[in-house]
């Protein structure tokens, strides 16, 4: 009995196993962020357009907000713009904009010529900031509840898609549990 | 035999070139302390560069690697233990980011699965030892003398 079913039930076993390890819509890149739950780590730094003035998430605490992480280098945060205007238009919370790797100048032509959708862009001139955040690369968004925690992090470029299903219904219920 | 010697050759000029350390370490310059610089290398050494993903912080070149690399220097200059910088490295990028992850609840499938792949084959092999010796012999297909 076992001799015949053995095989068969190998077979299952390796087919789940592929299914989960060959699912194209699985990046495996991406990883789970052990931030999930925790204080947003503090972002101190200045605004891309202008270095004098200050760029602070602690400026934001009490609201739901979003860090989105981005360099003009990032050819997938060059697709995600159009996107970001988007959602910027709604104003359904403010976008913090983070500057990684980059250089000053170039982020600001890039603002300048393609529109800008963050309500504040910090510079990270050292990638101490990044490296707090555990970020690895760009673009990566970040949703940060009123209570100053992040709740989730989205690794790729953003799409109208992603912000309907994984991001409204988490900032509906942040704002839930936090009013 | 000419040939076969070009061929030794190129494998050992191969090994040779294997051998030759390739790594990204000392773009900051060495570390004074040659005790505090050999922490620094088997720290670097143990920390995936998440980049590359296959790669630790020490031999890849990418900017993250090289920001990695020097926030470990930074702690380990203002005296910081190990145990503390693997901590920060774990608390902002996960389990994931050590080669030598920590042996806890999520890590178990990862440190056990030799062990159950030894057993899985230990268990084969009993089989087919065990099945074997209860044939009879004249039902052996008697392929010669072994």
């Amino acid at each position: 009995m076992w001799k015949f079913l053995l095989p068969f039930v190998a077979f299952i076993a390796l087919a789940v196993l592929f299914a989960f390890g060959l699912n194209p819509k699985r990046d495996i890149h991406a990883l789970p962020s052990p931030l999930i739950g925790k204080p947003a780590p503090s972002i101190a730094l200045t605004d891309v357009m202008d270095s004098s003035r200050p760029v602070t998430n602690a400026a934001f605490k009490g609201q739901v907000y979003i860090v989105n992480v981005w360099g003009t280098w990032c050819e997938a945060c060059r697709q995600e713009h159009e996107a970001l205007l988007a959602i910027a238009q709604q104003r359904v919370v403010p976008i913090i904009g983070l500057v990684y790797m980059d250089e000053r100048d170039k982020a600001k032509q890039w603002l300048e010529q393609l529109g800008n959708p963050y309500t504040a862009v910090a510079f990270d001139t050292d990638g101490r900031t990044a490296i707090d955040w555990g970020v690895y690369g760009a673009p990566e968004t970040f949703l940060v509840d009123s209570g100053g925690r992040i709740i989730y992090k989205f690794i790729s470029p953003m799409t109208a898609e992603v912000w309907q299903h994984e991001f409204l219904p988490r900032i509906a219920a942040a704002r839930g549990a936090g009013a | 035999m000419t040939i076969r010697r070009v061929f030794v050759l190129m494998g050992l000029a191969l090994c040779l070139l294997g051998g030759v350390p390739t790594h990204a370490l000392d773009a900051n310059g060495q570390l004074e302390d040659p005790a505090l610089q050999a922490r620094f290398e088997r720290i670097a050494k143990d920390l995936r560069c998440l980049v590359c993903q296959n790669e630790s912080i020490a031999d890849s070149n990418v900017e993250l690697a090289s920001d990695l690399r020097r926030q470990v220097r930074d702690m380990l200059v203002a005296g910081k233990s190990d145990d503390a910088i693997f901590d920060f490295m774990t608390d902002r990028y996960g389990d994931f980011v050590r080669f030598n992850p920590p042996l806890k609840g999520k890590t178990l499938l990862i440190w056990g699965a030799p062990f159950i792949v030894l057993l899985l084959g230990v268990g084969i092999v009993f089989r087919i030892v065990r099945g074997r010796s209860r044939m009879p012999l004249d039902d052996e297909p008697s392929p010669g003398p072994l």
